[in-house]
């Protein structure tokens, strides 16, 4: 087999969604200090609750404020992604629902689902609604 | 004799990785209960203010289930982290060092959160 003919394959969407699966799993481990920072002054005082909410309008020290909504869009779709497919995993486990019918079908649920409530969720955050 | 193959093989004991796929679906199961309950309380009636933000996790039953979630986290991450490690970083001496700081960052990231909790 040429490497030519190794590029004809394509990657299956159930593929897609476990490839996806792992690398949102790292975004959201990389951007774990993000998340617990915010709900260290989230939850803190009134005072630090400010800090928080100014954080995502003024910015947080250097870094501008629509720097920090898009890590928080990172972190929703991530989320989503995540923990929608791994719903889909226990539902296989639970259920034995292993056919390459369902595999397809569950997959495209995962990804527009995520992507829908991204979207949903990500035009409140930059403030479109 | 026991059976090293087929649906009688023996796949409890060392290395054969069940408690780790168990312990990955327990954990992710007890985070998505506490994703549940944050947003059923998030999305109850009236504004969201500090007060009723904070008042949340203040609740003793809430710290409770919110330790959980954290440890929770912990070992679920490093399941997920050792799988990707495995299947991507085959230089053993590279891959060793990836998983200590795996278990550093998450130890840190553990700590920091349960410190946040626990002064609410």
């Amino acid at each position: 087999m040429r490497l030519q003919d190794a590029r004809q394959y394509r990657l299956p969407l159930a593929g897609i969604v476990s490839i996806l699966h792992r690398i949102s799993g790292v975004i959201l481990l990389a951007l774990l200090p993000f998340v617990i920072w915010m709900f260290d002054t989230s939850v803190t005082s009134e005072v630090s609750f400010s800090t928080f909410t100014s954080a995502f309008v003024a910015g947080l020290g250097f870094l501008p404020g629509w720097l920090v909504k898009l890590a928080a869009l990172a972190l929703i779709w991530a989320y989503l992604h995540h923990l929608i497919a791994g719903l889909r995993h226990l539902w296989m486990d639970l259920t034995h629902s292993v056919s390459l019918e369902f595999g397809r079908q569950s997959a495209v649920v995962t990804l527009a689902l995520s992507v829908l409530l991204t979207v949903l969720l990500g035009a409140r955050l930059f403030g479109l609604y | 004799m026991s059976e090293k193959h087929g649906s009688k093989r023996i796949v409890v004991g060392a290395h054969y990785g069940l408690r780790d796929w168990l312990s990955q679906r327990v954990t992710a199961l007890f985070m998505a209960l506490f994703t549940l309950v944050v947003l059923l309380q998030v999305l109850m009636p009236g504004e969201l203010d500090y007060d009723r933000w904070a008042g949340i996790f203040s609740a003793q039953w809430m710290k409770a289930l919110t330790f959980v979630a954290i440890l929770s986290l912990a070992q679920h991450a490093w399941v997920g982290m050792r799988d990707i490690l495995m299947d991507y970083v085959k230089p053993v001496g590279i891959r060793l060092l990836v998983q200590i700081a795996t278990i550093a960052w998450l130890l840190a990231c553990a700590g920091w959160a349960v410190q946040v909790l626990w002064r609410l």
